[in-house]
């Protein structure tokens, strides 16, 4: 996909413009998070869970090359091929190619979140394969003249109900109407058909589960089913970190992904598919690929970032992140939002093609505590914003101004004076008043709002004046 | 018991009346409170904006100023928490500092934190009155863990009554630096936190980041409220200074 997060600031004012967006994301918030607060309470030991999950991922992420091969000799013996991405151009290579010899003109999708980093649906129309989204979501999007994701598990959250309304009017040219499950069944009716006459389904993989080289996939509306099982070629794009070692590690955190994602205890479907079709079964795939992809996550491992890759991709950090809430998802340009996606995009992307997006949070850590795998979201955050400025990323005119004033407050006689200047400086600016208007200093601040007078003087003048007092009086 | 005052910049430069108030608060509770002249900042503005050896350089000041006291105390979750929990991270390479860091990041608190859990204080001298709402700031309630005290304290106060407002727990939008680099989306999210402390219909929004207070004041009168009072906990607590 291309990348246009070094726009985030227009794209943020832009957003912040869109008045049926806002009201979208006035309407959405807090719907996940009030969801998955009631959900978390049916574990005894939320805390503890999280921490077992952690560690499963972290087991893994510290030897990942071995369990990788674990899960290929099993995924092997099972009948499946594995095949090794290094990036999206290979994905769309390698799927192509899959599609060609199986004679397929038509794939459809399960969600694939790594689909959309590769921009495989723009490269199987270049080769002349029809790619149907079938995850309503996605579905929507596509044919709203293939709109990206604005979020991980609900690609379609930024739209509403008559957004939905209008698009499925217009383009399945029926009688307007808002009523859910009609819209519903309108979009199953022309997926039903892509379901039986696609050659190749496609889904992404929650988990590969290195003991039975199984993918797990966990899916709300069934369509996963249909795309993984219909097809008699089915090919599994996924990150070769999703890979964890056991049936019961995936147990662990199948305790935490629904609850922190949607806020279910389990989601509507949850399968493990195994293998292709054994002769005595009646239905299944017989061809069964596996494409695993680096794209930047080999490179992540053993580094400063290495926490990042333990991430399920719930997208409970964007539901609880102020910033994401504000702007929405398409803002931060590229696949991945919210903090992971300000963490992510510029491992995966290019430091310097998102300067903004480690900038763009409050660092409330918000999504650090909902985070079901203990991702210190905002401390990586930080240092990827100390990685830009070892590179010279930053503009020229803040890196100045903030060794100027780090030495400065390193001076404090310097600094004294510095601050009553600046005190008295700020009090001038209110006049009479208890207010500025305009922050000449920091023009951003006065955009939408005031800035509070000060008292006028600072507290170390105030102080040794009282002390002079104290001093004298005794 | 003498404590080190860490005053906090923004404190110094825009309201010296909490740093006043708080030197009220824990003298009267018995305390020997000491100011050490040379404090500037804790560093945390260089230390989220990627400038590790200006933040490291202001850490060593800061501890060296600071290490000689029984208690740092700080009206402010935010810096102190700075100091207890970033400190010790930024010496990996420096163990004697890192050791000097890990010691008086033991030994600093937050005020209401160190009136609560330190010295346990059975009543406040403030005597203020009405209805107020608290707002949670980030760094003090999710790091440092500052949610009870505060309140412990304000229910001490006679006049005092406590209405929670919806999302107390929710960013303000400021984000030290964010506010100044994303003006627009940090104010459009201080919209949200001041839609929440009107719809309580408070008399006075009471917090214990300056930083956080400051947001939040000038998005309130921006939206053209002119009467909520907006508070730090400290002015609350210790009355007239």
């Amino acid at each position: 996909m291309e990348i246009k997060s070094m726009h985030f600031k227009a794209n943020a004012s832009a957003k912040l413009a869109d008045v049926v967006l806002q009201r979208n994301l006035k309407s959405s918030k807090g719907k996940f998070v009030a969801k998955r607060a009631e959900a978390i309470k049916d574990l005894d030991d939320f805390e503890g869970t999280r921490d077992a999950a952690a560690a499963i991922r972290n087991k893994v992420i510290d030897n990942l090359d071995l369990w990788l091969e674990r899960f290929e000799r099993k995924a092997l013996d099972t009948g499946a091929k594995v095949l090794w991405a290094k990036d999206g151009a290979e994905v769309c290579r390698l799927v192509v190619e899959i599609a060609r010899k199986h004679g397929v003109t038509k794939v459809t999708k399960s969600k694939s979140m790594l689909s959309e980093e590769a921009g495989l649906n723009h490269a199987l129309e270049a080769a002349g394969i029809q790619p149907v989204e079938t995850d309503l979501g996605e579905y929507i999007l596509q044919v709203d003249n293939n709109e990206p994701p604005s979020h991980i598990i609900a690609p379609a959250v930024h739209k509403s109900l008559d957004d939905v309304a209008d698009l499925f009017h217009k383009v399945h040219g029926t009688p307007r109407k808002t009523d859910i499950p009609a819209l519903t069944r309108e979009a199953r009716e022309v997926l039903r058909g892509h379901f039986l006459s696609a050659g190749m389904g496609l889904s992404g993989g929650n988990f590969l589960v290195a003991e039975t080289g199984s993918v797990a996939l966990v899916t709300n509306e069934g369509n996963g089913r249909m795309v993984t099982t219909i097809p008699k070629v089915h090919v599994v794009i996924t990150g070769i970190e999703k890979v964890i070692p056991t049936l019961e590690d995936l147990s662990t955190l199948m305790r935490l992904l629904p609850r922190s994602a949607t806020g279910q205890s389990i989601s509507n479907y949850f399968s493990i598919l195994t293998g292709v079709k054994k002769p005595e079964e009646h239905d299944g795939p017989e061809h069964l690929y596996f494409v695993l992809v680096d794209s930047g996550r080999a490179d992540v491992v053993g580094g400063d970032f290495h926490e990042m890759l333990r991430c399920i991709r719930c997208g409970a950090c964007m539901n609880h992140c102020p910033v994401y809430q504000t702007i929405g998802g398409h803002a931060y340009g590229w696949v991945y939002p919210g903090p992971m996606g300000s963490v992510l995009t510029p491992l995966y992307a290019g430091i310097e093609n998102a300067i903004d997006l480690p900038h763009a949070a409050t660092l409330c850590n918000q999504c650090g505590v909902v985070c079901p795998v203990k991702i210190p979201l905002p401390d990586l955050l930080r240092k990827l914003r100390e990685k830009q400025t070892e590179r010279g990323l930053r503009p020229l005119t803040e890196r100045i101004g903030l060794r100027l004033w780090a030495w400065v407050a390193q001076q404090p006689r310097l600094y004294a004076l510095g601050a009553s200047v600046g005190a008295r400086y700020l009090k001038w600016l209110a006049g009479d008043t208890d207010r500025i208007r305009l922050l000449p200093t920091a023009p951003e601040w006065s955009l939408g709002r005031d800035f509070p007078a000060p008292q006028g003087k600072t507290f170390r003048e105030l102080y040794a004046a009282r002390q002079t007092r104290t001093k004298e009086s005794t | 018991m003498r404590i080190g005052l860490f005053v906090t910049c923004l404190v110094d430069l825009m309201r010296p009346r909490i740093g006043f108030a708080t030197l009220k608060l824990l003298e009267s509770a018995g305390c020997e409170v000491i100011v050490p002249e040379t404090q500037t900042c804790c560093g945390q503005p260089a230390w989220n904006s990627g400038d590790a050896p200006g933040a490291v350089a202001l850490a060593k000041k800061t501890i060296a100023e600071f290490e000689g006291f029984d208690y740092v105390v700080s009206p402010s979750g935010s810096c102190g928490d700075q100091i207890r929990t970033e400190y010790p991270g930024m010496f990996a390479e420096e163990p004697e500092w890192r050791d000097r860091a890990t010691a008086l990041a033991s030994r600093t608190y937050e005020l209401t934190d160190f009136l609560v859990t330190v010295l346990k204080v059975d009543s406040v001298p403030g005597d203020y009155e009405g209805t107020v709402t608290y707002h949670d700031s980030c760094s003090g309630l999710r790091s440092m863990g500052i949610k009870k005290q505060p309140r412990a304290l304000l229910a001490k106060l006679k006049g005092v009554t406590l209405k929670e407002m919806n999302g107390c727990e929710e960013c303000c939008g400021f984000g030290g630096t964010f506010s100044v680099k994303f003006g627009e989306v940090s104010a459009a999210i201080a919209e949200r936190k001041c839609d929440n402390i009107l719809a309580s219909g408070a008399h006075a929004v009471v917090g214990g980041d300056l930083g956080c207070l400051l947001n939040i004041e000038g998005k309130l009168r921006r939206m053209g409220d002119e009467t909520t009072q907006v508070l730090h906990v400290a002015e609350v607590l210790a009355g007239r200074v």
